[in-house]
């Protein structure tokens, strides 16, 4: 018998891990660093998150969380809206970190504190999160105006659209309410975020789940 | 390892000094050993599973200005949500010693799941109207009898229809978001059109306290 070489040809591998790194690296997108874990509850629907949202969270403890999607200058713009409302002053670092984060929940007082802290350090605030009580509902604030900043910025990416000759549906543009809330939190908790977005007449919202088998189609 | 080879500018010189022929190849292993790390990596930090999101759409608040009409529920059924429990009745609310002379509604007691006293099988039994024109409605789709445009009027006309139920959800102090939604899926479930979550009135949590004891 001759003797064959020990080494063997290792391309079609090789090109297999290849096109595999470049999958997984093109297909995965990375879980944003959320200001709190939120455990959701499953149900059967199976509507994709939309993309441009206001979303309310709420942990197991009841504490409410507030995020929105949008570009850069939408979130800048909502926090000087709030700075104005609340008579307060940022520095362009504190800016920066505020655009740079997913979602927060802490008291407009403490909002300096907590933009110049690092997100590691943020991890372990101490914070009874965004007040929504009927004396110093600052949910309602965060909401009313991020609502006006998505739907402006909405408003411009429409016309975009339009005058580049597509059809778009106006619907699309506008921002959608999304209610992150924590199986075990208790429902009266969510209930005031509910009547939060009620008073400002936006009735139309969304709970995130996740996917349950539906029992009406067949295995 | 891999050289690039000095030429020294072409053969012109006399000593014609030739480029040692150097192997082509090129030793690739730490290059494939770096591959397969990020292959690792993403393999197990990928996540599939986009979340979803599930749309209710709650009643506008009422004017404070217009006058309250007492609505005559007809084939209606109240779902209360005690912290792990869940209670039912149908129709409308009659308080002990009510002045209708109405007998006084007891709550009965339902539970998550498909089995016998389950949420799903007393749905399936109270929203028959629906579910049979569904079924009517899906094998006209099916045969192209209809369009699917008619086929989705036919269906919301079906679930806003008088004979179909109308389900109410209340909540006592303790009930947990799970519930709530598990409550809403099975709705949807059960192709439910009219969902309105409202406030519980004192007399219904009474009614709860006595069977969760506390």
């Amino acid at each position: 018998m001759p003797k064959s070489s020990p080494s063997i040809d290792m391309t079609p591998m090789v090109d297999l891990a290849f096109l595999l790194v470049t999958f997984f690296m093109l297909s995965s997108s990375f879980r944003t660093d959320e200001a709190a874990v939120i455990d959701t509850p499953s149900s059967i629907s199976d509507i994709i998150i939309p993309e441009n949202v206001i979303m309310v969270s709420i942990d197991k403890d009841g504490r409410k969380f507030f995020g929105m999607s949008g570009k850069d200058d939408v979130k800048t713009r909502l926090l000087g809206s709030m700075a104005k409302k609340y008579n307060l002053k940022f520095t362009n670092e504190q800016v920066k970190e505020f655009v740079k984060m997913t979602n927060f929940g802490c008291d407009m007082k403490e909002m300096p504190a907590y933009l110049s802290l690092t997100s590691a350090e943020r991890k372990n605030f101490k914070t009874t999160g965004i007040p929504a009580d009927s004396l110093n509902n600052q949910l309602k604030d965060w909401i009313w105006y991020g609502n006006l900043e998505a739907l402006s910025a909405g408003e411009e990416a429409f016309l975009e659209a339009t005058d580049k000759g597509l059809n778009p549906e106006a619907n699309d543009f506008k921002p959608k309410f999304i209610l992150k809330v924590d199986g075990k939190a208790v429902y009266v908790r969510a209930k005031q975020v509910i009547d939060v977005f009620r008073d400002l007449n936006l009735n139309n919202l969304n709970f995130v789940t996740s996917l349950e088998h539906d029992p009406r189609k067949k295995e | 390892m891999a050289e690039i080879a000095e030429s020294g500018g072409g053969g012109h010189d006399k000593g014609k000094k030739r480029a040692k022929k150097q192997s082509t190849k090129v030793d690739m292993t730490p290059m494939v050993d770096l591959a397969f790390l990020l292959l690792t990596f993403f393999v197990l930090t990928a996540t599939f599973s986009k979340p979803k999101v599930m749309s209710l759409v709650y009643p506008a608040k009422p004017d404070e200005k217009v006058e309250k009409k007492e609505v005559e529920v007809n084939n209606a059924i109240t779902f209360l949500l005690a912290e792990d429990r869940i209670f039912y009745y149908e129709g409308a609310f009659y308080p002990e010693g009510n002045a209708k002379g109405k007998p006084a509604t007891k709550l009965e007691e339902a539970n998550f799941g498909g089995g016998e006293g389950s949420v799903r099988k007393l749905l399936t039994k109270l929203n028959r109207f629906v579910l049979e024109k569904k079924v009517g409605l899906d094998a006209e789709l099916k045969n192209k009898q209809i369009a699917d445009s008619t086929y989705t009027r036919k269906i919301r006309e079906a679930k806003s229809a008088n004979e179909a139920l109308k389900v109410l959800i209340k909540t006592d102090n303790d009930a947990t978001c799970k519930n709530f939604i598990d409550l809403i899926d099975e709705l949807k479930i059960a192709d439910i059109g009219v969902i309105a979550p409202v406030d519980i009135m004192q007399s219904e949590l009474d009614l709860v306290k006595v069977k969760t004891g506390k």
